[in-house]
Parts: C-alpha cells; structure tokens; sequence
C-alpha cells in the first residue's frame, strides 16, 4: 500500500513526485506512456514566464512567480538546460503602449522583478534583427527557457533516487474507491494507496470520472510550433511576444535553451485529445504574424514541427484541490503557465495532502543532485580532450548535426531512455538539422545492444511506435 | 593504419566515397607523396555500400557495376598507390594557420583528439538527405515516415524492412531504387507521389523501378497529411494546382504504415561553412574556380559536397582532377587566376565550375531549370551545341576546347539553354 499515487507523469506529476520525495512517504507514479514527460510536457513552448501576463485573481496568475523564482535553485540542483535570457513584449504600434504600461503595473504588483520599458532606439540596439517597425517595448529580465523533457527527466530521477516508484508503460484504466484509499488498475497490475493525485493532463477530466466526479471538463487547445534551422542562431536574443489583443493570443519568436529558434504556438480549441497535427493554416499563421516583427524569419527555414494540447479546464484555471471523494486530489488544468508554475504548484498539492492528513516528515538523507548529462558539443576543445582521455567513446560521433557521441547515448540510457526519442530528448541525437537521416540506425544499434533487444523491436516511443520490421514476415502480394 | 597519420601531408581528404578515393588518387597522380583520406564510416566507400543495385560505371568502366563493386575497384586502388587512410574518423574542424597550413581536427576512439597537417585539402563529405521538416508535410508526427536513403541502408545493410505497405513522396532516383527493392522484398509499394509534372529520378529507374513493377507514379501530385498516432497508418494525397499548393477537393487517402521520402538531398558543408568558404546558395556547395579550388586557397571541392551527382562516373572525373590540382597546389605550383565568370542565364539552375581560364580544356557540369525538348546550349556567343532535350534530373555535361576561348576577351561568360531554332539543322 503506498500513501500517494501521482496518475500521470508529466512535468506536474514529476514535480510533485521529487517534492514529496523529501518526506517519508510511499510514493508511485502511474504514467502510461514508455518514459515520462511525453504528453503536453515535451511540446510547449519551454517559456519560464516572468508571470506579468496573467491575472492576479487567478490560481495560474499566483502560482506562476512563486514558480519562476525556484527555477534557479531547481537548475543548480538538477542540472537541466535553463537560462534566464529575459523576455520583451513589443509594441507594434502607438495604440499598444498602454497595454505594456498595464502589464507592467500587473507585473509589478505581482513583483515580477525589473521590468522596464524600453523606447524604439533601445530595442533597436538591443534586438537589431526586429521589424523597424516596432515602436517600444516592455522588458522582463526574469523570463527564461528551459528544455522542459529534461527538466521533467531530471526530477524523475532524482525522486526515484530518493525513493520514489515509477511505473511507466501503466495506463490507469480504473479506479475502485475502498475504505481507505483506492485501487488502481493497470494492464499489468492493481495498485492500492491512500491519497491519489490526478495529475492526468488532458486527461484529467477522464481520470476524475474513473472516481465518479464529473465537476469539471478539459477542453484541448491545440498549439502548433515551429523550429528554425540553427543558422538563424542568434537573430534574436531574448523571448520575443506581440502585445496580447483580444483576437489573437500571441505567436512568439523563441530562442530556445538550445539557441535554435522557434516560433508558434497557434492556439485552436480541438475536441480530439489525441490531435497533435500540426497543418497548413496553422504555418500560415505563423509565418504571416512572425514575418512582421522579424521580416528574416520565413517558412523556409523549418526544420521541424510539432503541436501540443493545453489542458484548459471549463473554469480556465487550474483546478487544484480535495474533491467530494475523501482523499483524490484534483491537480488538473493545468495549462500555460504550467511549466513555469510547476514548482510552485508541488509544493501547493504537498500543503494540501498536510491539510487531508498526510503526515509530511523530512527524510534525513534526502539527495538534492542529479548530475547533468555530459554535453560533448557544447564544450572548449580541452574540456572535451579531458572528456575522451577518461572516456574514449566521448571520441566516436554518433549525430553529426548536433555533435553528439556515443559516451553520451549511452549516458541517456543509463538515465532511463528506452526509446529513440528517450535518447533524442535526452542527449539530442536526432534533433538537428538532418533529423535522425544519419543517427537513427547507429542509436538503435547501442539501444538494441544495452537492452538486450532486436532492431525490430525498439519504438521511436513505446507503444505502437515500431521503426523496422523483420525480413521475410511480409506476405503482401 | 592511424599510426601511419604522422607528420605533415602534401594532401588530406576529407570524405572517403568515391569523390574522396578519386581525389587521392588524383593527388598521387601529380606526384604529391603524402596523401591521407579520413572518413567516419568503418570502411571508404561512402554511400556506394548501401547500393547494391547495378547501374555503377557504365561511363567509366564501360562496365555495369553494383556499388559496392564500384567502391572496391577504387579502394584497391587507395591501396595500390600507397594513400594512408584512416577511418571511423570524424573530421571535425579544418583551421588555416597564417602560413597557409590547414590543420585538420579528427576524432576517433582509439586515438582520441588528433590533428592533421596538410598543404592542401579536398572537401568531399558528401551529402545527406532532405527530411519531412523541410518540405513540411502537415499531419500526426508517427514512426514510419523516413528517407528513402535510411530505407536503403535500413534494408541493405542492416537487413530490415522499414514496413510492409509503402508510399513514397518524391521521385528521385533513391525512391525509385527502393520502390523496386522493397516490391522484391515483399512489401506492397502502393505509389510514388510527385509534385512536379516530372520525374525527378533518371529515366532508366522510371522504367526499371516502376513501370516494370506495376507501380503508379502520380505526377503533380503531393501528400498533403500524414494519419496515425503511434504508426503512420494512412496518407492523404492530393493533386497540385500551377502553385504548387494540393487541391484538397480532389484528395484521397492511401493506406500505408510507411512513408519514404525521396526529394532530394542537400550537399553536407557544415565543414565549408565553419572555414568561411563562399557559397553558392543554389547548389549548396562551395563556389569554385576550374581548378575546383574554393574561395579558400589551397582548399578543394569535388563529389556531391560541391553539387549533387546523378552519376557516380561523373562524380570520379570531377574528383580526379580536383585531386590533380590539390596535388599540384601542395608542390607549389599555382594555376594563373580565372579571368572569365561563368553566369548560369535562361533555364540554367547553375552550373560548376564558377569561372574558366583560358588555357586548359574545361568540363561544365549544369543543370536545367524546366524540361526543355528539343533544345540547344548557348555559350556566349563561342558555342552552340543542339541537344535532344533536357530534365533538371540528369545532368549537362560538356567540354569548351581551349582554342575558343583563345578569341574570348570578355570576362563573362553565359550559359543558356534556349528551344531549337525551327528549321535549322546543327550537327
Ligand atoms: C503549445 C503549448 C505551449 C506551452 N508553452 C508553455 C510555456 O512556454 N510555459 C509554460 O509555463 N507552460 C507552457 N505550456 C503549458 C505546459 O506545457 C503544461 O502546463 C504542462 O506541460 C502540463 O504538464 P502536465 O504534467 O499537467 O501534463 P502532461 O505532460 O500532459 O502530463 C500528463 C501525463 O498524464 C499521463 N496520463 C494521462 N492519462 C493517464 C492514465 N489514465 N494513466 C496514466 N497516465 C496517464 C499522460 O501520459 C501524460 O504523460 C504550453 C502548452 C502548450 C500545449
Ligand atoms: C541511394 C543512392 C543511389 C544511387 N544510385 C546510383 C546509380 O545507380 N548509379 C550511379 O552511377 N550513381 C548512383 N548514385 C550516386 C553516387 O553514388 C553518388 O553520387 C556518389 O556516391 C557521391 O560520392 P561522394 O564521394 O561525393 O559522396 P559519398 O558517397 O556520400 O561519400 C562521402 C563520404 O564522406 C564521409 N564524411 C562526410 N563528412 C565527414 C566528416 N566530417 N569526417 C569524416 N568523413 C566524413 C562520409 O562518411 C562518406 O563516406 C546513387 C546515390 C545514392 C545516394
């Protein structure tokens, strides 16, 4: 019997696992995907905000700067790609001045640090790239980016380091409600404990109702991004947003943890849970909106897209809290700024589960540190002689786009990758511009060999996801 | 055989396909005597390994040849004329000292870091393959949706199928190849889809891959979304308006779990580029002189790093004398400048070299804008050559003597491809 069960193993459920992995208390996670962090988590735009855009009224709006705050301490403890590189909201002409004026004052009231406003000589010889256009700008200096998987990997890791089960491949099908506490079924198993947290992501409103409660609604909106090749590297410096109108929700010019560029998301309410598909209209939208604050940027230069679900509730917040079945815990709609307010949001479900009776008590030996992944590319020609001198397989490149070596595959697979996009998300193999043409077979070689499988049997990620199938099965004609 | 990368080099290559065995090979030829070719792969060959059907040589060897064969008659060669090769070894970084020594970074994981002094180099890394992201194919992001060229090696090197029921978007000659290889294999090939009103492969793959197969090659036609959440499961495909932009009124889906992608590859120059070469933003690879020397003294280009080849025979001509010059280039001696710019004009995509100098005899490789038939080639006005047609899929090739440019006293000159004259006969 475990005290808590976290459904869902997105960057909420991760969080809230290292979190509670501070106290002695027994804790699962039930993910159903093969690795943790691929639902909403590995498609957003990887923005930890500043927290000036969202009301204070709001649940999102108060989590969101708590959020921010941790981050730095979270990064020197754990070692994921975060950089606060500082975010500007542009003005794209005079009658959009006074709405950066009260995003400051939101801001500030909020105390979001340092915000200023900066005049049309300031951006331009700040942001040389942006449209001449651009009449002002609001800068937000503790704005970042991160590279959510390996923010959602690291925790996992350090929570299962502290004791913590994780169970991936385990899809909750059902949920009985017993005397004290509840039974989970899986396709493998049946698991029982305490408190259960529902932390399902766009699937919330499906786990709740495994318990009855039909209180709430998750309403997918779509959004669909789009990465720029890396030699638009460096065109621009910080997060660059529109003013917020009431039409559009604002497409952003992102240069991401990695220094490649992206741009999106769109925002399209979707009945399909399952509708990740990035389309045409979307890249129109996209390209004609970003084109006008930064005219070198243009459809061209995609090397790859993708789409991710926000969890919108019905009451547009999160919905955080005990709910009318004693001990299932709603941790749900958890939509932008989840990432951001991910931290903040831990720490709040640790005070409720007090509040219902978890008895929280510090473990002695809790470990705060997981080592980053080495990252070969990155470093001086002598940091990476000194990385081949300890470890000659630091010398043998597996993706030439990124520079990535075998060293580092087989780091990703000793911190839990089991799949190609478990390698890729970990150590960027396949990432770069070629996407996978040149280390796609030469990953499946080391996967196949370290986890003792056959080619035909590693997933690009887990389920039905096979790359290869074997010769002389087929009876096609 | 890294015991042997010791010292300083007349000439390095970077790249051991046939475009780097021909450019050594070269090298030896013009009495250079310290020639060294790196390459990543285990063994030189380059892509030559994982195309195991015929059709290597006929222009060469006079001979129909399967890939791999074609990549041992060279190698034996590398070997007979003493090159020093090296493999399993990355190039990672070239550097030009002020004495105009090129320090060549390689790694490799019996020797760690290492670098290699030369006079002259050859770039010939090859290229790689355009992927979905490029051409931006709306839809799901599932396994199955590939290069027809990781198929290739998928299939032929690592005995696998990439599926079982396959569609291909794009024509060229690597999805023909693999149309036919796959239907071998068992698989069901359920069409090849083209966006231009052309084929975009050579035309003896059209017929050998696909007519005698049964299997449809729609023209004018592109998929425009991909199904399937864990496995592509179907494809949308739909034929183009003169825009280029599919009709989805007149779509249909195709059922599949595969989709290879054969449109087209992109010269592999990140090395190029990091050294400052000047490019050329059509072909993708380095602008070069008739010595096929690039903007950076001493540094040479040949094989599809420079343009890319339909032909493996042109890829060898190009690369020997590249290597010729490379090895000349390292004793010292030095070519007089070009003095006459070649301008690509009506229906020329580009064409290499960049610029001629008028004493030596000179190949132009160029290619075609738009499907031309019947047709002729104007070189300013020194030549004109009649032609049955022309396709941007296979490349022009053709000599100018050195005795026409002798009468030659402007410094550009231009190339056209223009519709035969009516009635007039050329020989
Ligand atoms: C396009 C886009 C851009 C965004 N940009 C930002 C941004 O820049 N900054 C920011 O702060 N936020 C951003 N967000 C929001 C942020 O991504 C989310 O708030 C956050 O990822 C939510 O995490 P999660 O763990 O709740 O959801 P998820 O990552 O979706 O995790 C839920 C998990 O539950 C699992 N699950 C579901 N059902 C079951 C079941 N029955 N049994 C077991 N497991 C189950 C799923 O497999 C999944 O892994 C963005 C969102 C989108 C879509
Ligand atoms: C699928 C396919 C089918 C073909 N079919 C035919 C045919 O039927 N008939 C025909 O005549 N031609 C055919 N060709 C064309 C012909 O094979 C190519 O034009 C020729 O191989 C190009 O030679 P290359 O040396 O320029 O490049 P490659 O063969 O690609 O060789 C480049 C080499 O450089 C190495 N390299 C690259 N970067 C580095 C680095 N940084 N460090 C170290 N090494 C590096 C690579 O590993 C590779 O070995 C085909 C080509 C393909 C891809």
């Amino acid at each position: 019997m475990y005290d808590v069960a976290i459904i869902g193993g997105g960057v909420i459920g991760c969080s809230i696992a290292r979190e509670l992995s501070r106290y002695q208390v027994r804790t699962v996670v039930l993910e159903k995907y093969a690795e943790v962090g691929f639902g909403t988590t590995k498609t957003n735009s990887g923005i930890i905000h500043a927290g000036h855009h969202s009301s204070p009224d709001t649940l999102k709006g108060q989590l969101v700067v708590r959020g921010n705050t941790l981050f730095d301490q979270l990064c020197s403890e754990l070692n994921f790609g975060f950089a606060r590189i500082g975010e500007l909201v542009v003005a794209q002409g005079e009658e959009d001045i006074p709405v950066l004026e009260h995003l400051k004052k939101q801001g500030e009231n909020k105390g979001v640090p340092g915000l200023e406003m900066w005049d049309q000589k300031r951006l331009q010889r700040e942001e040389p790239n942006l449209s001449h256009k651009l009449v002002a700008a609001l800068h937000a200096p503790s704005a970042g980016v991160i590279n959510p998987y390996e923010f959602a990997f690291a925790l996992i890791e350090n929570a299962v380091d502290n004791g913590v089960e994780l169970k991936v491949d385990s899809p909750v099908l059902k949920i009985d409600v017993v005397k004290d506490g509840f039974v989970f079924h899986t396709p493998h198993e049946q698991i029982a404990s305490r408190f259960a947290l529902n932390c399902g992501g766009i699937f919330a409103d499906k786990i709740a109702q495994m318990v009855g409660l039909n209180d709430f609604t998750i309403n997918p909106r779509k959004g669909e991004e789009y990465m720029l090749d890396k030699r638009l590297m460096g065109l621009v410096r910080r997060l660059i947003f529109p003013v917020p109108k009431p039409t559009t929700k604002g497409i952003l010019i992102i240069p991401t943890f990695n220094g490649t560029i992206m741009v999106g998301p769109t925002a399209e309410d979707t009945d399909d849970r399952y509708d990740v598909t990035t389309s045409y209209d979307g890249a129109k939208q996209v390209f004609d909106f970003v084109s006008n604050i930064c005219p070198s940027i243009t459809e061209r230069e995609t090397i790859t897209e993708f789409a991710g679900l926000r969890a919108v509730s019905n009451t547009n917040d999160f919905i955080m809290g005990p709910t009318n079945i004693k001990g299932f815990i709603n941790v749900a709609g958890i939509q932008s700024p989840g990432l951001t307010s991910a931290p903040a949001i831990a720490e709040y479900v640790c005070y409720i589960l007090k509040g219902e009776g978890l008895v929280l008590k510090p473990k002695g030996n809790f470990k705060h540190h997981v080592p980053g992944p080495p990252r070969f590319g990155t470093l001086g020609i002598e940091e990476q002689q000194k990385l081949i001198k300890e470890n000659p397989l630091f010398a043998k490149i597996v993706c030439r786009c990124e520079l990535v070596t075998e060293a580092e595959i087989h780091n990703a697979i000793d911190h839990g990758a089991r799949t190609l996009d478990g390698i890729k998300f970990r150590s960027r193999a396949g990432m770069g511009r070629c996407q996978g043409g040149f280390c796609t077979t030469r990953c499946m070689d080391i996967l196949a060999k370290r986890l003792g499988l056959s080619f035909h049997e590693i997933t690009k990620r887990g389920g039905d996801s096979w790359i290869v199938t074997e010769m002389g099965k087929v009876k096609n004609r | 055989m890294l015991d042997r990368m010791e010292g300083k080099y007349d000439v390095v290559v970077v790249g051991g396909g046939p475009a780097g065995m021909g450019a050594a090979l070269g090298a030896r030829d013009s009495g250079a005597e310290r020639v060294l070719i790196l390459d990543r792969e285990p063994e030189a060959g380059g892509i030559l390994w994982q195309c195991i059907h015929s059709g290597f040589g006929l222009h060469y060897f006079r001979e129909e040849l399967t890939g791999p064969e074609y990549a041992e008659r060279f190698f034996e060669k590398v070997i007979d004329y003493e090159v020093d090769l090296v493999t399993n070894s990355y190039v990672s970084g070239i550097s030009v000292d002020s004495d105009g020594t090129k320090s060549v970074r390689v790694m490799n994981e019996e020797h760690g870091m290492d670098t290699v002094n030369t006079k002259s180099v050859v770039l010939s890394m090859g290229c790689r393959e355009r992927t979905r992201g490029s051409i931006r194919i709306p839809g799901t992001r599932p396994s199955g949706v590939l290069p027809a060229g990781l198929a290739q090696k998928i299939v032929n090197l690592k005995g696998y199928l990439p599926g079982k029921r396959i569609a291909i978007l794009g024509s060229g000659d690597i999805g023909l190849i693999m149309a036919r290889r796959l239907t071998l294999e068992g698989c069901k090939v359920a069409g090849v889809f083209e966006i231009m009103p052309y084929s975009n492969g050579l035309t003896r793959n059209v017929v050998q891959c696909l007519e005698d197969f049964g299997i449809p090659l729609h023209l004018s036609t592109t998929v425009a979304y991909i199904h399937g959440l864990d496995r592509v499961e179907k494809i949308t495909v739909a034929p183009v308006s003169k825009d280029l932009k599919p009709d989805m009124s007149r779509a249909w889906d195709v059922k599949c779990d595969t989709l290879l992608l054969s449109i087209g590859l992109i010269p592999e120059n990140e090395l190029s580029l990091s050294l400052g070469i000047q490019m050329d933003v059509v072909t993708g690879g380095p602008r070069v002189s008739s010595t096929l020397e690039t903007s950076m003294p001493g540094v040479f280009a040949s094989g599809n790093v420079l343009h890319v080849h339909d032909l493996v025979d042109f890829v060898t001509r190009e690369s020997l004398l590249a290597g010729q010059f490379a090895g000349e280039w390292a004793q010292g001696v030095r070519r007089p400048a070009d003095n006459i710019r070649l301008v690509p004009g009506d229906n020329v995509r580009y064409c290499v070299p960049h610029s001629l100098s008028p004493e030596r005899e000179h190949t132009i490789y160029m290619r075609c804008k738009e499907a031309m038939m019947p047709c002729r080639i104007r070189v300013g006005n020194l030549m004109e050559r009649k032609l049955r047609f022309v396709v941007p899929a296979e490349m022009i090739i053709f000599k100018i003597k050195p005795d026409l440019l002798d009468k030659f006293h402007g410094d550009t000159l231009r190339i056209d491809i223009l519709p035969a004259e009516k009635g007039k006969r050329h020989d």
